[in-house]
């Protein structure tokens, strides 16, 4: 059995609902799936803690992207979560006999095909299901290069996982594709929620919350272990877990590179351009703190927050003119 | 970033997988391009991976001096914090770190040693003792 959809993708959800819409025969692209949602974004949460360090995310919470977009597209899914993993896996199997494509919210921490080094608690991994053979289930996980396969014990621990965003069994189905085509519209709308989030007055949001992380680095201490940690631990956020490269910047400028194609948007690909330039920027400061973190540069937050302030100023521009352009 | 920049650097901590990395092609295009992995994520991750696995080897030696209870040990070597095991298990943090006391671990009810064992995804065998 094979499952003919099956597109290697920078990011999990956004890869999962563009196989997933694909396969109901709407061929849409990740990163037209990733900036019609509005998935773009950025987020210092202090008071969210990963084994004892900050949250920092350079997109939307988990789910917005599949809400988002089937608001764009006006298609409709099914969401269902379930109290017991026996009523879980029933559920999964029954769908399964029916001949639908399912997709799943896991932890990564439980599936096995994984990476031994990647393997953490997180509990928002998603991944779409096309069969079962015996015991193991056949799937189609977008951050991997070939479908996959996972024994039903795995994959059923790694749903019903518990902690932060604990997916409760999750599993959602396409009911209704709207009219399969996307509008000028839509991608303006989506643009504009962007460049609105992006600039949002909220002081740990977008921007705001690039200065705002700048300035705990730049207080952090140079001598101190623990700021190797964290300094480490965004740049793992930002590369690291699926992002297509600096942090989701890259893949929404092959957003605005499609979306420009639409009628009336050709502007986009001057912006295009100039968010691939300012991903460069992020890499830069990716590379540069982790040749701290190896020992091979002195550890200096200064410089190192310095680099973030020049992010910020550089996003504050580019998504205020952006909203010009698009208004 | 161009095509022929992308990072292809074969990283240990990928296990031989390759992550999509977006990039322009030739004619300018911006397309997923697959990447054997880049230094800067292999560093980063190491980094990750060494902590956990020094706090592992800190609780299994405080376990070996008498200091910690097995509990302790595997709570690290699932790669969990207490705050997480205190989110599976549903027990106060209080309670864990009370139960990660030896001489309190040797006489937990069979009840509790079973709601660790699930959330750690091991016997209650192999709970009790270090590997």
């Amino acid at each position: 059995m094979t499952f003919a959809h099956h597109r290697h993708a920078a990011h999990c959800e956004s890869g999962v609902i563009s196989n997933l819409i694909s396969h109901h025969g709407m061929p849409v692209s990740e990163a037209m799936a990733f900036g019609l949602s509005a998935a773009l974004s950025f987020a210092y949460l202090p008071f969210i803690k990963l084994s004892g360090l900050p949250l920092i995310a350079y997109r939307q919470p988990p789910r917005a992207i599949i809400k988002g977009l089937a608001k764009a597209l006006a298609a409709e899914f099914r969401f269902e979560t379930f109290r017991t993993p026996a009523a879980g896996q029933a559920r999964l199997d029954e769908l399964l006999t029916q001949g639908q494509v399912v997709g799943l919210q896991t932890s990564v921490y439980w599936l096995p095909y994984f990476p031994e080094d990647m393997r953490f608690h997180f509990n928002a991994h998603n991944l779409l299901v096309y069969g079962k053979e015996g015991d193991d289930y056949l799937i189609s996980d977008p951050v991997a290069e070939h479908p996959v396969r996972c024994n039903a014990e795995a994959l059923s621990r790694a749903r019903f996982s518990k902690g932060l965003l604990a997916p409760k069994g999750l599993l959602y189905t396409m009911v209704k594709l709207g009219p399969s085509i996307i509008t000028p519209y839509a991608a303006r709308k989506a643009i504009l929620k962007t460049c609105r989030i992006m600039r949002a007055p909220i002081p740990i949001i977008g921007v705001r919350g690039i200065k705002m992380l700048a300035n705990k680095v730049a207080q952090l201490d140079p001598t101190a272990r623990r700021s190797s940690l964290f300094v480490g631990h965004i740049i793992r956020m930002q590369e690291e877990i699926g992002t297509g490269g600096a942090g989701f910047r890259f893949l929404y400028a092959a957003f605005l590179q499609e979306a420009a194609e639409l009628s009336g948007m050709a502007v986009l690909t001057g912006f295009s351009e100039r968010l691939m330039v300012i991903g460069d920027g992020w890499r830069e400061f990716a590379l540069t703190t982790a040749r701290m973190v190896k020992g091979r540069d002195a550890m200096s937050p200064t410089k190192l927050a310095g680099m973030l302030r020049n992010l910020a100023e550089q996003e504050e521009v580019f998504f205020r003119e952006l909203k010009m352009a698009m208004t | 970033m161009d095509m022929n920049n992308v990072p292809q650097e074969g990283n240990k901590t990928l296990g031989g997988h390759k992550k999509a990395v977006y990039a322009k092609d030739a004619d300018g295009h911006i397309v997923a391009v697959a990447s054997k992995g880049w230094e800067v994520e292999e560093i980063v991750t190491s980094q990750a991976v060494a902590e956990m696995m020094a706090l592992t080897e800190t609780a299994r030696q405080n376990v070996l001096n008498g200091l910690s209870a097995p509990l302790e040990y595997w709570m690290y070597a699932r790669r969990m914090d207490l705050l997480l095991l205190a989110q599976t298990t549903g027990l106060w943090r209080w309670r864990i770190r009370r139960h990660c006391r030896p001489a309190i671990f040797a006489r937990l009810p069979y009840g509790l040693l079973a709601r660790y064992a699930e959330a750690l995804g091991l016997t209650l065998q192999e709970l009790q003792h270090l590997p």
